[in-house]
């Protein structure tokens, strides 16, 4: 089974192109990445998935430097803003992770890559975000 | 008409590593000391409310009275993450309300030891041998550090940056300054676990934790206790005229959680139900910003400060920025904020912060801070939030007897 290929959590597509998928609300249209039991917003009980742009701008972030054991340190946190105005949290990839490196309200897009094979040989796809080249 | 509620005593230990002490020995402290100093006994308390975070299963009420007087009251122990103790305080005021107690006490305590670093991820999640989706997100690993971070120097430094994206005149400076005043308040207060004084320079170049927070910018953790005896008003009419005269009105509590907002469940939302919390108790008191003497808010790390003086209306929209940058919540500025030194000095033991800032705001008020002192103070506001979500907001007066 070497070859196969696991999105790192379940509202990540890999296929045809990467994207993210969120549980939208029919009712109120809020948008949730996790498992629903209803809407947080509006309590409805009806979701259908939405696929969610994959470019945005960089609301905010932290360059991290102290984290548990096994998380490799510094990287950027960033909160991005996509354009259809859903809020995400990823890492920010391809920048120096310094403040002169990192301007917030910068564009972004989505990327994804490898995190790690498990012993059957399946790899785990992780996304992040990276600046959209000028 | 509301049966008015008062605090009749209060206090606190010393905030700090109390290596010696165990979690029983600091409730017993602050409990003991807070009816010392209402004049009262432990026979006096028709309700106890306990707040304590990571002991919230071990009964710890039932161990405080089992130490200081088994009277068979009912004990509420609670749990509201950083608001655990607001909620205590809370508690024992709703039972006065209600009319069911006359005379209640709230007890916080925590003992947190060298906890290190505290997150809102599992601890000590290992790679599976084999990838398999599980959890509300379907992960197959723990995505702390992959997807962004969930530790709290972090989660807080994006709250701050995103201030500082939404309006001008934020950054790194900024938060050193609230930073550095809150370093120099500690120096005055013998309660304090910290009571260094730290140049600009010296915060600046501390060891980064999460941009913007370097660590004299992010609270310690720690041990420590705090209590408040509570009173209705009309048993405290039954009272001595010392006893009368020192008790401290609460005019406001309230205690709100997250209402939803876009996004709110990817990047903690510590606004809205601040901005919630304090407007519902400006109402209730009777009294606005401007009115306030002193205020003690929840300074977890200074990019929080910051952005609580705009959700606290302390300044104007969009102007925490020039609000620091002017001094005005420096102890000598027109709103000193966090006098006792906040959370990022004085310390931050769980479950004791939110009866502690009631502690401070109450000692001023009675005009018993000693060198801390706010010359004057009639009218004060205390803070605390909990990631998860509570966000607890008392306004206190001074007696008019």
């Amino acid at each position: 089974m070497a070859g196969e290929r696991i999105p790192l959590v379940g509202y990540l597509v890999l296929e045809p192109q990467p994207h993210l998928v969120a549980n939208e609300c029919e009712s109120c249209r809020a948008r949730f990445f996790d498992r629903r039991n209803a809407c947080g917003s509006c309590g409805g009980r009806s979701f259908a998935p939405a696929p969610i742009a994959t470019t945005g701008h960089l609301r905010a972030f932290s360059i991290v430097h102290r984290a548990d054991p096994g998380v490799r340190v510094p990287f950027v946190s960033a909160i991005v803003e996509t354009v259809d105005g859903t809020t995400v949290r990823a890492n920010l990839v391809e920048v120096s992770p310094d403040p002169d490196g990192v301007r917030l309200g910068m564009p972004v897009r989505l990327v994804t890559y490898p995190v790690g094979i498990d012993s059957e040989g399946t790899e785990c796809i992780a996304f992040a975000f990276a600046p959209v080249a000028a | 008409m509301t049966e008015s509620v008062w605090i009749l005593g209060t206090a606190m230990t010393r905030f700090g590593r109390h290596e010696m002490l165990d979690l029983v020995d600091l409730a017993s402290e602050a409990a003991l000391g807070a009816l010392d100093d209402g004049g009262v006994s432990v026979n006096d308390l028709d309700v106890l409310a306990c707040g304590s975070l990571f002991s919230a299963n071990a009964g710890v009420g039932q161990q405080l009275l089992g130490q200081i007087g088994q009277t068979g009251i009912s004990i509420y122990n609670v749990a509201n993450a950083c608001a655990t103790g607001a909620t205590a305080i809370r508690v024992a005021l709703m039972a006065i309300r209600s009319g069911e107690a006359s005379m209640a006490m709230a007890v916080g305590v925590e003992k947190m030891g060298k906890m290190g670093l505290l997150t809102s991820s599992p601890k000590g999640s290992k790679a599976a041998e084999v990838f398999e989706p599980s959890g509300r997100f379907g992960s197959v690993r723990s995505v702390d550090g992959i997807l962004g971070t969930k530790t709290m120097p972090g989660v807080f430094g994006q709250a701050g940056m995103r201030y500082a994206h939404d309006h001008d005149g934020v950054g790194f400076d900024q938060f050193a300054r609230i930073a550095h005043k809150n370093h120099l308040h500690s120096t005055l207060n013998p309660l304090a676990q910290y009571q260094k004084k730290f140049s600009l320079a010296e915060i600046k170049a501390a060891p980064m934790m999460a941009y913007p927070n370097t660590l004299l910018m992010c609270c310690p953790t720690g041990d420590g206790a705090a209590a408040g005896v509570l009173v209705s008003g009309e048993r405290l009419r039954t009272l001595s005229a010392s006893q009368r005269r020192r008790a401290v009105k609460i005019s406001a509590s309230v205690l709100t959680s997250d209402p939803y907002v876009e996004g709110g469940q990817v990047q903690p939302d510590v606004n809205t139900l601040t901005r919630n919390a304090a407007d519902a108790a400006y109402e209730q008191a009777g009294v606005g910003p401007e009115d306030l003497d002193l205020v003690e808010l929840h300074d977890c790390f200074a990019s929080a400060e910051l952005i609580h003086y705009d959700n606290l209306r302390l300044c104007e929209p969009g102007g925490a920025g020039d609000f620091i940058d002017s001094g005005a919540p420096y102890r000598d500025g027109s709103v000193p904020v966090n006098v006792s030194g906040g959370l990022i000095s004085k310390g931050h033991p769980i479950g004791a912060t939110g009866v502690a800032n009631i502690y401070e705001i109450a000692t001023h008020l009675r005009d018993e801070a000693g060198d801390r002192q706010i010359p004057g103070a009639r009218v004060g506001l205390a803070h605390v939030i909990g990631l998860g979500s509570s966000c607890g907001v008392h306004i206190l007066e001074r007696s008019a007897a």
